[in-house]
């Protein structure tokens, strides 16, 4: 291809952009804004998929058959979000198969967040009120993200959320009308979840160097802070109806980045367990295929 | 080859930048090339589009015409699916 076509090809996508339309995945595209995207959509892919895991640990224990049956549908969502996400990435031209293995050598992150282990059933609550919260302030902008695949898988997503984050803050006020004990379950469970959940939305704007080339492309439409700031705001008067007390905002951002490195408590628990449902499952698909092949 | 040979083509249509492409129709075509290109004249001729899918209607597999098809019961009596299973009391906003 010639420079002056290249050059027509660059203008086109950047006039795109500056229309504030979307690109779709037959388009030309600038490859860091592909890399950008590819490494966006599977961390957020695997966010999913691991953030299964601390819910999971509660399914068997729920208390009453009707949180239990809410409980599944949840974690059942998260495994339809992770598949509308790894499904955007793959219009870039990566495989599943890729995706999988850098998630399980780490080379690929996923959300800080689910590496916190689930100590109570308050959790569950909890991670719906505030993480599912945090994860729907900062999915919300994202449907207008530069990306049309991406953009129509947080269309779907952000209908689904809705109940995610309702029913844990219905089972929080739930227990609050409880026993003291309950109550206190309440409390500790959100003095542990606040600081991480606000740490979600990434680290602060002055450690974040891509966070100005993302937004110049369209694919982030608020910086880190930002959300952070809307996020704290929208949850106050929730606290207070609730009558819990949030601890402070102060955040310590070296026990974010010993997380993400694979330091927190549960990182290496979430992966091991990535691997092991991922080989146990390999004889269904194994079948699956057989069965797909025979005659009938 | 007749026409009536020729298979028949499924038509999806993107109208515009972000949105999904979206079925508009179908048509008869020799071959992939053809029916693109007799979609283009079929379904677009206004500008309707950006962009055009078409797809052997043969190649698609569906569920059964009736819209109580056992095959959608599983989700009928999961009302804890939907958002408004949930009492949110009217002082919490943003929910
Ligand atoms: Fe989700
Ligand atoms: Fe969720």
């Amino acid at each position: 291809m010639t420079a002056a076509a290249d050059e027509d090809l660059a203008a086109g996508f950047d006039a795109t952009i500056a229309a504030g339309d979307r690109i779709e995945p037959r388009d030309w595209m600038p490859e860091g804004y592909r890399k950008t995207l590819v490494r966006q959509i599977a961390q957020h892919a695997h966010s999913e998929i691991i953030g299964m895991q601390p819910e999971g640990n509660w399914i068997t224990r729920a208390p009453s058959l009707r949180r239990k049956a809410i409980l599944l549908a949840k974690v059942q969502d998260e495994a339809g979000h992770g598949l509308y996400l790894y499904s955007a990435c793959e219009t870039l031209g990566v495989s599943r198969r890729d995706l999988m293995e850098q998630l399980i050598s780490g080379a690929q992150k996923y959300s800080s967040i689910f590496n916190y282990p689930t100590l109570s059933y308050a959790d569950v609550g909890t991670i719906g009120w505030l993480v599912d919260g945090a994860a729907i302030c900062n999915q919300v902008p994202l449907c207008r993200t530069s990306y049309g695949p991406y953009g129509r898988a947080m269309i779907r997503i952000c209908k689904e959320e809705s109940f995610h984050q309702r029913q844990g803050y219905e089972l929080l006020a739930t227990m609050m009308r409880g026993t003291d004990e309950q109550r206190a379950m309440v409390q500790e469970s959100v003095d542990r979840f606040w600081k991480p959940a606000l740490m979600m939305f990434g680290p602060p704007d002055a450690d974040s160097p891509n966070t100005q080339q993302s937004m110049d492309w369209g694919i982030k439409r608020h910086t880190n802070d930002e959300l952070r700031a809307r996020f704290i705001e929208m949850s106050a008067p929730q606290a207070a109806a609730l009558g819990v007390t949030l601890p402070g905002n102060d955040l310590d951002w070296d026990e974010f980045w010993r997380i993400v490195k694979g330091g927190g408590p549960c990182n290496a628990q979430r992966i091991a367990h990535r691997k092991k449902a991922h080989d146990d499952g390999a004889w269904v698909r194994e079948a699956a295929t057989a069965y797909a092949r025979s005659p009938r | 080859m007749t026409n009536s040979d020729w298979p028949l083509y499924e038509v999806f249509v993107r109208s515009k930048r972000g949105l999904n492409h979206v079925h508009v129709g179908s048509l008869h075509a020799p071959d992939d090339a053809m029916a693109l290109r007799h979609a283009r004249d079929v379904y677009t001729r206004r500008s309707e589009g950006v962009s055009i899918w078409v797809v052997r209607s043969d190649t698609i597999t569906a569920s059964s015409p009736g819209e109580k098809d056992p095959l959608f019961a599983p989700s009928g009596d999961k009302v804890y699916r939907h958002p408004t299973f949930y009492d949110i009391p009217d002082n919490v906003p943003h929910m």
